[in-house]
């Protein structure tokens, strides 16, 4: 049983712990601007093909990297200027609109670029190894994203909850108006948020393509939309809160991947349930499951309507 | 009460127009080859411009921000296809489930209205729980659910009706409705109007209910939830109806759909195709049932047609111009697209109607004149 269960398992800590990056971008945006920022998971993506470039440029492995970190959160930011900042004033919906329409232009773009082929992620030395622990056979990557999803949060929550940006985070979240009455530089802040956001989806994006392999335009639309569902699992504006989210997601939805062999191994199903094909549609299910049941999510602070 | 039997000539003048538009379309689908790009744009364009007013009742008039359109055009298709394949076809689509349960076969007709009503029945399922939801997180919640639906329709173990992950086809088409003499030799050419008929009446009956009282309580939601429910109007009856009725409509879309493409598969209905329909409503004018019909018909003659261009080499004299390769298209549309929700968030129409059109041209000229 342990043995039938355990690689699905490992597979699920590793995949929870690159959509918990990803969530990461999309708690901060929310609990800030108010905003699910529909873009994020193509930014996810765009960092995945800028690593593909740079390394196919013959750069050396260190560089690309660290230029693929550099360059979306460039992108992040550029896009929260272009797109979001003339829209701080408008409805809401406007700006959801506006994320939508980033989305579909960076799809389009990526897509334009790479003539809509698969790209085939680059090795990356070290967490592209196999290994085996406990008789299962998985790549480095699997064990190095849990630990790395881990000290990074550690330091987003240190640098939230000590020093003077984080601060002001904190209360432009709280209150927006408020906070720009008292002097906080707001659009500083809305930035460094949004670069903050993109450094972990880049982070998140090498460690997401090393276990998949190939990066297409569309790469970003499902582990985006996962890892939202995470945030709002956790209670959305929450970082704690989204990484938790993120890592159950990422169980469950792989145990879920495996649970025909699972039940077959066990004795309880006597043939195949094709219930694999659930395994995206139980990430929403559990979605609408929180929203009815507690909208606030797991860690969220209950808001009241105002008139 | 009076003044509003009171004869208004900008309606007939929109009335006119709307006529024109419909002998036109007769007209010239006798005269070009039927092959020209431009009946393709106008049949998308007829499917698309239905989904988009019924999204656009539910975003523009009622104000609740779904995404679920695209789930909802996926059960109108499959409703559609399931019913009308001819029984002879059916071993054939079917053939990896025995033929499949259902065996018998529907007119068109009904069989789109069916494709409705289903659409419409896990409308209402779907908003039981989920309408209670605010905004954005209504339009994730609706997001997920038309993601439950494709996985649904794709599982192996109900097959039989939905044929698993494999096509439907076989089922009636636009084309089906040309008028063939005993030669097979099409006589009459009715496959361009007769989407613009079934999308015609599906938008007249969604601007008549606009323009009742119903619509008036929905505007009156979208503009302020509690001042409406202070008023007396029952927030959730309404929001479920407006949300069951636009999914109505989308299910019809949905099949229109179908018979566009006269092929389906359930996992084409991405959440893309929403963001596509949200940004037609958006360009149209969010709250305006014409710009979202003209606003359709520029997307898809502009997705289809017009940009075509840009995807090949293209030389000016002996320079050939840089960029333009396979995908370039979808790069300046998209830019457009962002320029339109940036800078032009009015869309082409704002609020306004095809009468009203009418009515400020009246107006400016009795300026002239006094």
């Amino acid at each position: 049983m342990f043995n039938t269960v355990f690689p699905y398992l490992l597979t699920g800590i590793s995949v929870g712990g690159q959509y918990a990056l990803i969530a990461i971008g999309y708690t901060m945006v929310y609990g800030i601007l108010r905003l699910i920022n529909f873009a994020h998971g193509d930014v996810f993506m765009v960092a995945g093909i800028v690593m593909v470039y740079l390394n196919a440029s013959g750069l050396p492995l260190w560089l690309s990297v660290l230029l693929t970190l550099l360059i979306t959160v460039v992108i992040g930011f550029a896009i929260e200027r272009v797109a979001y900042k003339p829209l701080r004033t408008a409805p809401r919906m406007s700006i959801m609109i506006s994320a939508i329409g980033v989305s579909y232009t960076l799809q389009n773009l990526v897509l334009y670029i790479t003539g809509g082929l698969n790209q085939f992620y680059p090795k990356v030395s070290f967490i592209s190894d196999s290994v085996t622990i406990f008789g299962a056979s998985t790549k480095m990557v699997t064990l190095v994203t849990p630990i790395l999803t881990v000290i990074l949060v550690v330091a987003l929550v240190q640098l939230i909850n000590h020093t003077k940006i984080g601060m002001a985070m904190r209360a432009v979240s709280k209150d927006f108006e408020t906070s720009q009455l008292m002097g906080i530089k707001i659009n500083s802040v809305i930035s460094t948020t949004f670069i903050i956001g993109s450094f972990l989806a880049a982070v998140g994006s090498m460690l997401y393509f090393t276990n998949y392999n190939t990066v297409i335009q569309t790469s970003g639309a499902m582990p985006g939309l996962k890892a939202f569902v995470a945030a709002v699992f956790g209670g959305i504006g929450s970082i704690p809160g989204a990484v938790v989210g993120a890592f159950i997601i990422g169980i469950c939805e792989n145990i879920i991947k495996g649970l025909d062999i699972i039940l077959f191994k066990a004795g309880i199903t006597k043939q195949n349930l094709g219930l694999a094909t659930f395994s995206d549609a139980f990430t929403f299910a559990l979605l609408i499951v929180i929203l009815i049941v507690k909208p606030t999510g797991l860690f969220g602070e209950k808001t009241t309507d105002k008139v | 009460m009076k003044t509003k039997k009171k004869f208004n000539p900008a309606m007939l003048w929109a009335a006119l127009v709307i006529v024109l538009v419909y002998v036109a379309v007769f007209i010239t689908e006798q005269l070009l080859p039927a092959s020209s790009m431009l009946f393709t744009v106008l049949k998308k364009g007829a499917t698309y411009a239905l989904v988009a007013v019924s999204m656009n009742l539910l975003n523009g008039f009622t104000g609740l921000f779904s995404l679920g359109q695209a789930g909802f055009m996926l059960i109108g298709a499959y409703t559609y296809a399931i019913f009308t394949i001819p029984v002879a076809d059916r071993m054939n689509v079917y053939q990896y489930y025995n033929g499949g349960l259902v065996q018998f076969a529907m007119p068109v007709v009904p069989a789109l209205i069916m494709a409705g009503l289903a659409a419409a029945l896990f409308a209402f399922l779907i908003g039981l729980p989920v309408l209670r939801l605010k905004s954005d997180y209504l339009a994730i919640a609706t997001l997920g659910f038309a993601e439950i639906i494709r996985a649904i329709f794709q599982w192996n173990k109900l097959g039989a009706l939905t044929n698993g992950s494999n096509i439907l086809r076989e089922f009636p088409t636009f084309n089906d409705f040309n008028i063939r003499n005993a030669e097979g030799e099409v006589t009459l050419y009715l496959s361009t109007l007769v989407p613009f008929l079934i999308a015609g009446v599906c938008i007249a009956l969604i601007v008549m209910l606009i323009n009742s009282t119903f619509g008036r309580s929905l505007r009156a939601i979208k503009d302020d939830e509690i001042a409406a429910e202070a008023m007396g109007i029952n927030l959730f009856h309404h929001k479920q109806m407006s949300f069951c009725i636009s999914s109505f409509f989308a299910g019809i879309g949905g099949a229109m759909l179908a018979m566009y493409q006269s092929t389906i598969q359930a996992k084409a209905f991405t959440s893309a195709m929403t963001y596509e329909i949200l940004l037609i409503v958006v360009i149209g004018g969010i709250g305006s049932v014409t710009g979202s019909c003209i606003s359709s018909f520029l997307f898809v003659a502009c997705s289809e047609w017009w940009l075509r261009f840009l995807d090949q080499k293209q030389m000016i004299g002996n320079f050939e111009v840089p960029l333009l390769r396979n995908g370039f298209r979808l790069v300046v549309f998209s830019i457009i697209i962002m320029i339109v929700v940036l800078f032009f968030r009015q869309g082409i129409m704002g609020t306004k109607e095809l009468p009203d059109l009418f009515k400020r041209k009246k107006k400016s000229q009795q300026e002239v004149k006094a």
